[in-house]
């Protein structure tokens, strides 16, 4: 699957991707597929304040249970309801319904310094060779 | 003075004669007590649901055999397993379990009778040398012959529905196999010892051979499989089928710190014969066991895992095995001791959950029954 060029990425695997005033917080495809199948979400709370590169939420697989990190900081306004009730939403569309949360961001220069699609493209197949 | 050096008993990764295949196959490898085995080939969820709707292929080569044979093999293994094994028929399989004579777990086992001077114990793999030290050692005044057979011994476990099907295919008519009898088999032209047994919960067979044959009979199996639906099938999805049936791991769930009185293998000991721990075991018997191993169902949201503690009102009661997300119930279940007063069905308690407390009740086991 390919990393949308619409957003931003963590070296943590998560995305990020302006709309209006918000950002839309999510996992990427290369961290769903590492995850294996997510059974479980526990989602972040709405007026939740998140700090950047802290634990947002965690996912939980058969065989694991993983954090997530805000790749930005900001207050959540909005949670993913969808993927609560069906977690596989993460493994099937991570980068469109298996949305996380939304948030209202603190500064705007957080956002530009993470990973455009390319540079996080180059990263994770740096990573695989590793492996 | 002399020194002692202290070295790990293995330095070195083991590899069963598939290795090969998995890492061809894109496996995920993970160390699982110093065995480089697969942990998954597709997802785990995927290969568990093959398995209990149509069928999946797990390699199981580092367990352990152990051949005893001889005039007093049954005597030996009576004084070494808490269970009786004297009605055994040839052909027949039991499963069993080993105490030290503190009545603490060794392991728990399979045993084979193939006449009444030759059975086969089927070990877990990380206490087989231990367990090998232990019936060789127990042996000497008795007229046996003790072997470990890991090292020529491959073992295959074709488990789920269509098993008997995949097997057909490959020569062998065994859907008339009794559960917990094993007969020799060719398969695919190949020797085996094929028994109706396994460790999913699922109808299924455990197959034996000579080492050498592993490529060539996992390949065979796969390709014959095919048709039916098979996957092959790594450790994490053994381990959500074995918990859905409420089958222990040793080392997880029981170990030589555990009683045997603690857990369903209870049942199972013969209190009218002599074996290993049986003092031991009639002394807790007297003095009240405090905590059993039961199974629970979490009634919040969340899945417990491995040491995350029992608590009623704060208080600490006992402490999660196996925890994880039962994909064939779609309920988050576990294993865990808990104290006796807690331990019926229906009774209610909190886990721990990283710090979050979620209601669980115990509940009857197993929780999935084909």
């Amino acid at each position: 699957m390919e990393n949308p060029s619409d957003r931003k990425y963590t070296n943590e695997h998560e995305w990020c991707k302006p709309e209006g005033n918000h950002v839309v917080v999510g996992i990427t495809d290369y961290a769903q597929h590492s995850l294996t199948d997510i059974v479980f979400i526990e989602l972040p709370k709405i007026g939740q304040k998140l700090e950047k590169g802290k634990p947002m939420c965690s996912v939980e697989s058969v065989k694991s249970v993983s954090d997530v990190f805000a790749p930005v900081s900001g207050e959540v306004v909005e949670v993913n309801p969808e993927v609560e009730k069906s977690p596989e939403l993460l493994n099937r569309d991570p980068f469109g319904k298996g949305w996380i949360a939304k948030l209202k961001i603190d500064s705007i220069e957080e956002l530009e310094s993470l990973m455009d699609s390319k540079q996080y493209t180059a990263f994770t197949e740096g990573k695989e060779k590793k492996e | 003075m002399a020194l002692i050096l202290f070295l790990p008993i293995r330095s070195m990764p083991q590899k069963t004669g598939l290795f090969d295949q998995h890492k061809s196959m894109n496996a995920k490898i993970i160390d699982f007590y110093s065995w480089q085995l697969p942990l998954y080939y597709s997802t785990p969820l995927k290969e568990h649901n093959a398995v209990r709707q149509a069928c999946g292929l797990f390699d199981t080569g580092h367990m352990g055999e152990i051949q005893v044979e001889g005039r007093d093999a049954e005597k030996l293994l009576q004084l070494l397993l808490i269970r009786d094994i004297s009605g055994m028929k040839p052909g027949q399989m039991k499963l069993g379990v080993m105490c030290n004579a503190q009545g603490g777990i060794l392991d728990d086992l399979t045993v084979y009778k193939f006449s009444e001077e030759k059975f086969w114990v089927v070990v877990n793999s990380a206490p087989y040398e231990r367990d090998f030290g232990w019936v060789q050692g127990n042996a000497r005044s008795f007229e046996v012959r003790v072997s470990g057979l890991r090292e020529q011994t491959s073992k295959l476990d074709l488990q789920g529905p269509k098993s008997g099907l995949v097997l057909e295919r490959l020569g062998a008519d065994l859907n008339e196999l009794k559960y917990y009898t094993f007969s020799q088999a060719e398969i695919n032209g190949i020797e085996c010892i094929a028994s109706r047994s396994g460790y999913t919960g699922e109808k299924g067979f455990e197959l034996y051979f000579m080492g050498d044959k592993a490529p060539e009979m996992w390949n065979a199996i796969l390709e014959a499989g095919a048709e039916f639906g098979i996957e092959p099938c790594g450790l994490a999805s053994r381990d959500t089928l074995r918990l859905e049936a409420a089958m222990m791991l040793y080392g997880q769930d029981i170990d030589e710190k555990h009683s045997v009185l603690e857990c369903p293998y209870e049942m199972l000991v013969a209190w009218e014969k002599q074996f290993i721990g049986k003092e031991a075991l009639e002394r807790q018997r007297e003095s009240n066991i405090d905590k059993k191993l039961v199974g629970f169902q979490l009634l919040d949201r969340g899945i417990a895992r491995h040491g995350h503690k029992l608590l009623d009102n704060g208080k600490e009661i006992g402490v999660v095995t196996t925890g994880n997300f039962s994909p064939t119930l779609k309920k988050s279940i576990g294993l865990g001791y808990i104290g006796v007063e807690f331990s019926k069905p229906g009774s209610e308690f909190e886990i721990d959950i990283r710090g979050k407390k979620a209601r669980a009740k115990a509940v009857e086991m197993p929780f999935y029954r084909r």
